[in-house]
């Protein structure tokens, strides 16, 4: 693992933005007075006359969304998560998914690793939120490859779909000539039959870690990217349940309504054994440097390695 | 305006109005009071201003209608039967399992319908993406959106306000039913306005108060929205909830109730006996 390169996948959602406007020319970028931190800046930079600032009015950003999505052009809307996922959510039901319209939400800030910004802004809720409303796709990629790759995978993608990027500069994992991203296919990033560890988004570099110490202690752990987290891959969850027989999943993110959750609905009625849930528990944040406080919430390759082996 | 044309407008509109009637009565619920009371403009605006075909009603030329104030779908689908969309007699299906006239509007379901809508507020964010996109595209369309009253209590709304007018949305209309009535009673007792048109003023728009049952004031006020070059288009229209049927006029309690057997007997009558006036030629008063 090549985890000298550090990058925030909210980057990668801006250079794939650039991209992504090469191939689809009909493409509009909203934002609500956050364009720097989310990086569609980035995108405005290139494309002014498709880039539109909606001030600090998330919910009318949404509807905006929708409307303009409503006349055939693939729409971003961009703001941290908890203002895009948490302010705005009866706007992204009502005007977004139940008319199945073509916006994809770019919410960045995701979890507990804002850090110094507080509570107020650590939004562990998202994924939970979004998980609810029908006709939502929700990506939450592992790295910044992973994040351009899911703003590319948006060309052919139709309908609504939340996109969770992170702040913090993460290691750079997926650069290898073999990796292939596909809406709703998880990827199993190691092998092993001792246990399985099914993560997302940042927990992901962590799983690959506790894997690596895990082995140095004769633990085989199979590791898992579940980068869709709806449409959930079952094939992949089930598998490693039935060929592993312990199962841990890791996120930034509650433990009520995530990751974590949605593995647990399709175990239960499939295919039943204990898993461990590691993620935010139910509690919010406080200030603190991102790394200290993924940490003190027990989001780290330690946590891991202990949950893997009691 | 012709006398003719505007004999043939009223008719319409107490059709409009027998739809909004008949809807609800089978249904045994809806919003039967705001429906008619917003009759007269969506009949003026459906039948002779709006660049839009039945027989085309995807048509990325077309001029687009956002009923914000989603819950008067009576209205707006009545409307859409007179102007062709669908029969008429599917009207009586609001709100029936299966039917495609759900309780608030939803679009991609009913030809003709633009946007979902339900929850107040949004309809308005979305007539103003719509706007945003032709403009920016130099596309000739405009966009009409109508709000309650009783809406613009919503945040949202003054976000979008803000938000045309920084974006110069010459191309939206948006109309705001001056009832003065919501469900829990007078807007004025469950929550005051202040100046509706001051607002509006403030936020940057272009705005024209009419007297929502006047023909020449909606056609008026419409030409006069065209002129505007580099701001958003506000009517505010005083109109009479529950306008044509005797009974429910100005009475909040019409808000969300469907009539009865007796009291549809009782209003398709008299919205029939105002058509036969009409067609003897003897209306044309307001």
């Amino acid at each position: 693992m090549s985890d000298t390169v550090k990058k925030a996948t909210r980057d990668g959602y801006g250079d794939g933005l650039v991209k992504l406007a090469e191939l689809r020319p009909d493409m509009v970028v909203l934002d609500a007075d956050l364009a720097a931190a989310t990086k569609t800046g980035v995108f405005a930079k290139v494309n002014p006359e498709k880039f539109f600032n909606c001030g600090i009015q998330e919910q009318n950003m949404m509807g905006v969304a929708a409307g303009v999505a409503s006349t055939g052009k693939l729409v971003f809307a961009s703001s941290f998560a908890m203002f895009a996922a948490g302010r705005a959510f009866e706007i992204i039901r009502n005007s977004i998914a139940y008319p199945k319209l073509n916006v994809k939400i770019g919410a960045t800030h995701g979890g507990i690793s804002v850090g110094e910004d507080g509570a107020s802004h650590q939004c562990n809720e998202d994924i939970a939120l979004m998980r609810v409303i029908p006709n939502m796709t929700i990506i939450n990629p592992s790295d910044y490859i992973e994040a351009e790759a899911a703003v590319l995978a948006m060309a052919e993608h139709i309908g609504p779909a939340y996109l969770r990027f992170g702040r913090l500069a993460a290691p750079v994992f997926n650069d290898n000539p073999d990796y292939c991203f596909k809406i709703g296919k998880g990827n199993q990033l190691r092998d092993g039959n001792d246990a399985a560890i099914i993560a997302t988004g940042l927990m992901v570099s962590e799983a690959l870690s506790a894997h690596d110490e895990l082995k140095e202690r004769g633990i085989n752990a199979r590791v898992i990217n579940i980068h869709t987290i709806k449409p959930l891959d079952k094939e992949i969850i089930i598998n490693a349940a039935k060929e592993t027989g312990k199962i841990i999943t890791v996120e930034e993110h509650s433990v009520i309504g995530g990751l974590g959750s949605a593995v647990c609905d399709v175990l239960s009625e499939v295919y039943p054994i204990p898993v461990k849930k590691i993620g935010v528990e139910d509690v919010f944040g406080y200030s603190g440097p991102a790394a200290e406080l993924l940490k003190k919430f027990g989001l780290s390759c330690e946590c891991i390695v202990k949950a893997v082996m009691s | 305006m012709t006398q003719k044309e505007k004999l043939e407008l009223q008719i319409t509109a107490c059709k409009v109005r027998i739809g909004i009637i008949e809807g609800t009565y089978n249904a045994k619920c809806g919003h039967p009071g705001g429906s008619l009371g917003m009759s007269d403009t969506l009949t003026y605006l459906y039948m002779k201003h709006m660049n839009i075909d039945p027989n085309n009603p995807n048509n990325p030329k077309r001029d687009r209608f956002v009923l914000s104030k989603g819950h008067n779908a009576p209205a707006l689908y009545s409307v859409l039967a007179q102007r062709g969309y669908f029969p008429v007699d599917e009207l009586k299906t609001l709100r029936k399992i299966g039917s495609r006239l759900q309780g608030h509007p939803v679009m991609g379901s009913v030809p003709g319908v633009d946007f979902s809508t339900g929850s107040l507020g949004q309809g308005f964010s979305a007539a103003c993406g719509m706007a945003l996109s032709g403009k920016s595209d130099n596309s000739s369309y405009k966009v009409y959106t109508f709000l309650g009253d009783g809406e613009i209590q919503e945040g949202q709304v003054w976000e979008a306000a803000m938000f045309a007018a920084h974006y110069k949305l010459n191309n939206l209309i948006a109309f705001v039913d001056n009832n003065g009535l919501q469900i829990d009673g007078r807007v004025e007792d469950v929550m005051s306005l202040g100046s509706i048109q001051g607002k509006f003023e403030a936020f940057g728009w272009n705005v024209i108060c009419i007297d929502g049952h006047d023909f020449e004031q909606i056609e008026n006020a419409l030409k006069e929205t065209a002129q505007s070059s580099d701001k958003p288009s506000v009517i505010v229209q005083k109109t009479i909830k529950g306008k044509g049927v005797a009974f429910m006029e100005d009475k909040a309690a019409w808000h969300g109730t469907a009539p009865n057997k007796e009291q549809y007997i009782s209003a398709m009558a008299e919205l029939k006996a105002r058509i036969a006036v009409l067609e003897a030629g003897e209306g044309g008063e307001k």
